[in-house]
């Protein structure tokens, strides 16, 4: 068997997860064209010239930006992708998300996930991003995560933007008699400059859109980019500072009724019984329904408004059946211990000899941690919700969701609907991080239209239900082992990471016919620390995956958001031991990767890294390859009387083409504090089966007056852009944990910090 | 009962105890106040009652007495509030959830202290959440309408 062949069959993605996307979507060709989506759906005069582009006698244009629009600022840079090229001022456009079609695959997701380092190239490995890319086609994966809606794009919709110019510049050239070669494009209108006459956009759309699509199409120079590479103002900042209504708890509809759900809190239990009699006399309250599927065993109660279904989930009595998974924290991070202790798992890249290397090695020449991590919840602003209403044989999804496709799908299935039947209409997000690429609010507000007798059911959750009945990041432990050489540099890194998969997890509730299938290994058990650019000759990074039934998910940079943790930490912890800076060792290990030598030397320049800091405050360092994004972080922190406050953050982001460098900024800064809210206080624990936090008081972000100061430069020394949702989160715990060690001389391996240290 | 909402008297038929969020959001199709969390943790139900700010999420109906703004009352005339253009001009939301809360938070912030220093910032926005970590523009975009004289 070739090599490609034996490296697939390592690989989750092109093992279980394509036979699944090929039985649950339908395989077709590649190369078969893709349906506009939007030909069936037009305003009247509107005429639409591929996927993303429709245009309206009367000017209006509008612009599809197919991915969630969760924060991160991606309906605008995907818009100024598209206007880009089309010539259009981005407040001469209307922006939406498009509906749930395979038009909108996401390659970029499926080719992010090459059992690679991002750094490796080689013809062999870049077929296989390339075999993996078209995957997404497939699959019709009309996915947002993985920081890849940029990536995805940056070709895909230029040359949309260029098709319709082009076919524009076509119609005006008959209207004129012309040569098309001849004419411009400009705000909006084609212009013949050789006659000074102009044309607008509406008045050629029709016409145009009935040319053939150049078959060929030249997109232009960076050098002449008006929109990209610029800080454009987000085109959702008017409606967010206005309270407009434009997530999804904010689905108005006619005749629409309110309802929630009560799952059992023991993830993945059963009810065992219920008595709804005392909530179905409440006023207001139209029935309590028993929900029994993939995500959960419980009941919903739909009523004429939120409160009183809220309060009628509360008066039901229910007796819940057993977890799972062992009852208590402990006794579940015994089963992620005992899973280390065995050893054995899976490596996606073996350099040198590890093996040889320790044998002989001089015991005071190892160095060798334990780390640990808790379970995490996504914790987004907006609590989750859906809505839906089944009628006439039809079921229409309102769905703050990140993967509109796979919604329609498995609502279709919980419906018994062929997925013709279902529309899905995807609003924007009050947060995502990951949360929203589940299909159990979705799936639950179809089950309650089922029982709706026609009418529209809008679906909140409480607070309470959505901490206890997350998605949680995996915990993890992780032994990290390394022999120094002579020069205090690490020779042989050896390390275990064990953990439960989230691919298994989220393919069990999603797709569960595959839940018994071999999966293979999931690559997120072990990125941010087998894929990172230091040159240490004897390399293994291995992952283990725990079978343990606690639901996971992705959270906000996956397997980076603990492995980050555990191998800067490391790094630091060899620094300390051979009495090196942490940056000088840096650069050293580092020498063959420019883009992150560059990261670690500018945040160092910008953190004045070396001079002696202030009586009481000390800096850690660290950096992360993540997402094609190579960042360091400096953390700064200070010793003050209500405990330990973190004072300044530095960061130096590599991003490698920066399409809209304020907003890029403030991505970076956002995963930061999502990161550094974690690392010091965050932690979901378990007893009797169910999760102790149950609001923000017991899980508490970061606040404005625990906000350090931020200082941030975005670079673009890389040769590929990178996502930039995710990646400001990964180095921000060991940054911050490495600072405190500068401080305090104590070590933690353990997060949250707050566990043993005292924060402002 | 009724309630004086933006400057509109309101009727409304919901029981007493309702919080005046479900009020707001249900019975009268007003979608500015936000829930986050029903216990008044994180601010995003922010309205102002008599000019004070209020989680509207733990505030009975029945127990409102005085006018109440939500951030759908701000807009005068299709022009944005000084504060709502101050958070425009500094580019501050990303999903966005929360600022309806952080915004009327900072209108009685500054209707109060008109020109705050980053201690009373955080002093008065301190019990505003904001998951996307818009912390740090939140404080410019005070400054920044201070300046403008909100």
């Amino acid at each position: 068997m070739g090599r490609i062949a034996k490296i697939a069959r390592r690989t989750f993605l092109f093992g279980a997860a394509a036979i699944a996307g090929g039985v649950v979507f339908g395989y077709y060709r590649y190369r078969k064209p893709v349906e506009n989506p939007l030909k069936d759906d037009l305003a009247e005069g509107e005429v639409t010239f591929n996927p993303y582009v429709k245009i309206a006698a009367d000017g209006k244009i509008t612009l599809i930006a197919p991915r969630a629009e969760m924060g991160q600022g991606i309906m605008t840079t995907l818009a100024a992708l598209v206007a880009e090229e089309l010539e259009v001022g981005l407040d001469q456009v209307t922006v939406e998300h498009g509906p749930a079609s395979g038009a909108y695959y996401n390659s970029a997701l499926m080719s992010e996930n090459a059992p690679f380092a991002p750094f490796e190239h080689s013809t062999l490995k870049d077929g296989m991003r390339a075999v993996m890319g078209a995957m997404g086609k497939i699959m019709s994966l009309q996915g947002t995560g993985g920081s890849t809606s940029t990536i995805d794009a940056f070709e895909k919709m230029r040359h949309a933007g260029a098709m319709a110019r082009e076919m524009l510049k076509a119609a005006a050239a008959v209207e004129w008699g012309v040569d098309a070669a001849t004419l411009d494009a400009a705000n909006a209108a084609i212009i013949d400059p050789a006659s000074g006459k102009s044309l607008a956009y509406g008045a050629l759309a029709a016409k145009a859109a009935l040319l053939e699509p150049p078959s060929e199409i030249k997109l232009k120079d960076r050098a002449d980019w008006k929109l990209l590479g610029k800080s454009q103002p987000r085109l959702d900042m008017r409606a967010k500072v206005t309270g407009g209504r434009v997530f999804g708890i904010d689905v108005t509809l006619p005749d629409m009724l309110y309802g929630t759900v009560k799952m059992n809190p023991r993830l993945g239990g059963r009810m065992k019984s219920f008595d709804a009699k005392a909530a179905e006399a409440m006023p207001g309250v139209v029935k309590v329904v028993e929900i029994d599927c993939q995500f959960g065993h419980g009941i919903g109660v739909i009523a004429d408004n939120t409160w009183t279904a809220f309060q009628a989930a509360d008066a039901v009595t229910i007796e819940w059946g057993e977890a799972p998974y062992p009852a208590d924290t402990a006794a579940i991070m015994e089963v992620i211990e005992t899973g280390l202790a065995a050893g054995g798992g899976f490596s996606m890249r073996e350099i040198g000899d590890v093996t040889a290397q320790f044998a002989d090695a001089p015991q005071d020449k190892i160095i060798e941690s334990t780390y640990a991590v808790p379970f995490l919840a996504h914790a987004t602003m907006e609590p989750m919700n859906a809505t839906a209403q089944f009628k006439d044989g039809r079921l229409e999804i309102w769905s703050p969701n990140q993967a509109p496709v796979i919604v329609r799908y498995v609502c279709s299935g919980l419906a018994g609907l062929d997925q013709e039947k279902v529309a899905v209409h995807t609003t924007m997000m009050g947060g995502g991080f990951g949360r929203r690429s589940e299909m159990d609010f979705s799936g639950y507000a179809t089950l309650l239209a089922m029982a709706a007798d026609g009418k529209p059911v809008k679906v909140t959750w409480t607070r309470e239900e959505d901490m206890t009945h997350d998605l949680y990041r995996p915990a993890a432990m992780a032994t990290f082992k390394a022999r120094i050489g002579g020069d205090g540099l690490p020779v042989a890194l050896d390390a275990a990471i064990a953990s439960p998969s989230v691919m298994r997890s989220v393919v069990a509730r999603t797709v569960p016919f595959m839940a018994s299938a071999p999966l293979g290994p999931d690559r997120a058990i072990v990125d941010g620390a087998f894929n990172q650019p230091y040159s240490i000759a004897n390399q293994n990074v291995r992952g283990i995956d725990v079978m343990l039934k606690v639901p996971v998910s992705f959270w906000r940079s996956v397997g980076n958001s603990q492995n980050a943790f555990f191998h800067e930490s490391f790094m630091d912890e060899i620094a300390a031991a051979s009495k090196l800076d942490p940056v000088a060792m840096r650069l050293k290990l580092m020498a063959d990767h420019p883009a992150a030598a560059k990261a670690i030397e500018k945040v160092a320049d910008m953190s004045g890294w070396g001079k002696p800091s202030p009586a009481g405050t000390a800096k850690g360092i660290a950096f992360c390859l993540s997402f094609g994004g190579w960042v360091a972080e400096v953390v700064e922190v200070a010793d003050t009387a209500e405990g330990i406050a973190i004072t300044n953050v530095w960061i130096a982001a590599d991003v490698g083409l920066a399409l809209d460098p304020d907003n890029i900024k403030a991505q970076v800064i956002s995963g930061a504090i999502y990161g550094l809210s974690a690392a010091v206080g965050q932690e979901i624990t378990f007893k009797d089966g169910m999760v102790e936090q149950v609001n923000f008081p017991d899980f508490e972000p970061m606040r404005i007056h625990q906000t350090p100061q931020f200082h941030v430069e975005i670079l673009e020394n890389a040769d590929d852009m990178s996502g930039v949702g995710e990646i400001g989160t990964p180095p921000a715990a060991p940054a911050l944990a490495n600072a405190v060690f500068a401080l305090t001389g104590k070590r933690i391996r353990s997060l949250p910090l707050s566990k043993e240290l005292k924060f402002a | 009962m009724k309630l004086n909402v933006n400057g509109v008297e309101r009727d409304l038929t919901v029981p007493d105890d309702m919080p005046l969020l479900w009020a707001l959001r249900d019975a009268l199709d007003i979608k500015g106040p936000k829930f986050g969390c029903g216990v008044a943790s994180c601010g995003s139900c922010t309205v102002l009652i008599d000019g004070n700010p209020v989680r509207a999420c733990v505030t009975p109906v029945s127990a409102v007495t005085g006018p109440v703004i939500t951030i759908d009352g701000l807009e005068k005339d299709g022009k944005l509030h000084p504060v709502q253009q101050a958070w425009f001009d500094e580019q501050v939301a990303q999903c966005g959830y929360c600022q309806s809360g952080q915004i009327m938070s900072a209108v009685a912030l500054l209707s109060e202290i008109p020109n705050p220093t980053d201690t009373e910032i955080d002093q008065a926005m301190g019990g505003n959440l904001c998951r996307c970590g818009t912390y740090p523009k939140i404080r410019a975009a005070i400054h920044r309408a201070a300046g403008a004289g909100a």
